[in-house]
């Protein structure tokens, strides 16, 4: 039985290799519609890369483990990114990804907790760390070690529900409760309609341990998240500050990264410069 | 009704009550009083709250399971998504709040964190319909109707302290969300111990050919008053009591409407999107052509005032039940 758990060290390069599997995933993913969340999904794979392949312990045989630890992923828009770790983490089939988006396809646009591997139905914004808080409850109830990761994004934090469940996490003193705050700057309508800053200073304030890092920088990441293993009686907060489109210089630099919408013959355009970049990084 | 507050004619301060029930015994906080004694053979119901614990009588529970027991502060979006997270962990959490905040503020939460992954929340609501002198701001008067849009969500309207006790043990079986209207502090006791509540089922009180009553929550005890004080008038009058909106028991009432002259609503909400609403559908359904008349709150904000004046201004006594029914043409 295959199960992840917090190793002393961890092999950098081979998550980095990871982050980029999972880049290679999402963009013949957007590829095949033509259209997706892509520049999130970029943005957010080195933090899903670290999770599945280091920090989470979970059984991909066994999804239903009491003692596994879950991923929330409130943005639900972010799928793209979920479905490419998740096939990587051996629970859903890698050759189901081309089916992402597509009529009848259990991988769809926004996740829905019927396809294997979701822990919450996100994409309504300002659901998924109340819902966090309610199953690190439920955990210590049952005397279980298992900890609650939440991936939230900046744009989401103008929801008056994330701070309701921020305040109530730090009451609780759920200190297996780690908020993964995804800061690419950008949301529907354009860059941060809100300003949101200090957004590590704001945590702070609500009793949440928290770290700031550059959320594309994997031992940033690795290091961020070894930190908050501490039970010191504080939910912990990371702030990540990605690139969206990380990895494909045309996306990173396009003012539509929200939603990504080119000609499929384009798409081939991409694919290259994002294998040139990732071998320029090799 | 409470004689020193109609004489005053005053709004009672916050969770204070005018006794309702017409001389009937009472019992105190009988769903606290079911939940904590549910909370002894059943480890897995916990209790949550948003600073409303006082008043929607979960405290008898808190007592005796503190460690089970959340007040997660005003915040109705997050007692919802916490409830949510609980029963993903295999918890049977009973939420309580007020029907206000339950529906007009949580909504998206009840909708999407609960009843789209059909998790086993009950949500145990306070102050349905008319049942408090503060005003629009607290008034329940359309939960009924707003929750009914909701897939999958379980609706309870129950009438008395009898049947309060068993729903709530009926929705800790069963497996679901829940949305269920409290009844708090001193409930009347208008049911036999032996009566039997059943999700689902509508429950044939009085028979009855002139006219038939369908009525759901409290109402239901001033229908079968007013049944009684008609049938002294030498009008028959049939009660079918409907204590579950949803799913709801249409084939009882196509059947119990059939069998009568004419068809009255009684309900402690508006008469619009509530039973009245879903007993025209069902007769439009079943082809039943029958003239529906509505007894229950207009569509419109109500002011302030004591709940006995209240309720007799806008038409929830026997007497606007035995007034509607004597002039029915």
């Amino acid at each position: 039985m295959l199960r992840n758990s917090p190793p002393g060290t961890a092999d950098i390069g081979a998550l980095e290799r990871k982050a980029t599997q999972l880049r290679r995933h999402m963009l013949t993913m957007a590829r095949g519609q033509g259209q997706g969340y892509i520049g999130q999904g970029l943005g957010i794979a080195d933090t899903l890369a670290a999770l599945y392949f280091h920090e989470l312990r979970y059984d991909p045989h066994n999804l239903t483990w009491p003692d596994r630890d879950r991923l929330l992923l409130s943005t639900g828009h972010y799928s793209i990114a979920l479905w490419s770790a998740l096939a990587e983490a051996g629970i859903i089939p890698v050759e189901e990804l081309a089916t992402y988006g597509a009529d009848n396809s259990r991988l769809e646009m926004s996740t829905l907790d019927t396809t294997p591997g979701v822990e919450v139905i996100g994409g309504s914004l300002g659901h998924g760390l109340g819902q966090g808080v309610g199953q690190a409850l439920g955990l210590r109830i049952d005397k279980s070690d298992a900890r609650v990761f939440v991936e939230l994004s900046d744009g989401e934090m103008q929801e008056g529900s994330t701070w309701e469940a921020a305040m109530s996490a730090s009451h609780f003193k759920l200190d297996g409760l780690l908020a993964l705050i995804d800061c690419n700057g950008i949301q529907a309508d354009g860059p941060m309609v809100l300003d949101m800053e200090p957004v590590a200073d704001k945590w702070r304030a609500f009793g949440w341990q928290t770290a700031e890092i550059d959320g594309n920088d994997m031992k940033a990441v690795v290091g961020a998240l070894a930190d908050a293993r501490e039970g010191n009686g504080k939910p912990k907060a990371i702030v990540l500050r990605t690139l969206p489109g990380k990895g494909v210089p045309r996306i990173e630099t396009s003012e539509k990264s929200h939603f990504f919408r080119i000609d499929i013959a384009q798409w081939d355009g991409i694919i290259a410069e994002f294998e040139q970049s990732a071998g320029a990084a090799r | 009704m409470s004689g020193a507050a109609m004489e005053a004619g005053r709004t009672l301060a916050m969770g204070q009550d005018e006794a309702i029930g017409g001389g009937r015994q009472s019992v105190e906080a009988p769903f606290g009083k079911a939940l904590a004694r549910l909370g002894q053979s059943r480890p897995d119901i916990v209790g949550l709250t948003a600073d409303l614990g006082k008043y929607t009588d979960i405290l008898p529970f808190r007592d005796a399971f503190p460690d089970r027991f959340f007040n997660v502060g005003m915040a109705e979006q997050n007692l919802v998504a916490v409830a949510a997270g609980l029963a993903r962990t295999g918890k049977v959490p009973f939420a309580t709040t007020y029907g206000v905040f339950a529906t007009r503020r949580a909504y998206d939460f009840v909708a999407i964190a609960l009843a789209h992954s059909n998790l086993d929340v009950k949500i145990v609501a306070g102050l349905p319909g008319l049942t408090t002198g503060y005003g629009g701001t607290h008034q329940a008067i359309e939960d009924l109707a707003l929750m009914r849009m909701i897939p999958g969500l379980t609706i309870i309207d129950p009438c008395d302290a009898t049947e309060i006790d068993a729903a709530t043990e009926a929705i800790a079986e069963h497996r679901g969300p829940v949305y269920m209207r409290l009844l708090r502090g001193s409930v009347p006791v208008v049911f036999e111990p032996g009566y039997r509540f059943e999700i689902g089922k509508a429950r044939h009180l009085r028979s009855g050919s002139d006219v038939g009553i369908i009525s759901t929550g409290f109402m239901t005890e001033r229908a079968l008053d007013a049944a009684d004080a008609l049938r002294k008038q030498g009008i028959s009058v049939g009660v079918l009591h409907v204590p579950t909106i949803k799913p709801f028991d249409a084939e009882a009432v196509a059947e119990f409407a059939a069998s009568v002259g004419r068809v009255v609503t009684v309900e402690n909400h508006v008469v619009v999107g509530g039973l009245a609403s879903l007993v025209v559908e069902t007769l439009f359904d079943a082809g039943i052509a029958k003239k529906v008349t509505r007894v229950g709150l207009p569509d419109r904000y109500i002011e302030c005032g004591a709940v006995p004046t209240l309720q007799a201004k806008y038409g929830l006594t026997t007497e606007a039940v035995i007034a509607t029914i004597a002039a029915l043409k």
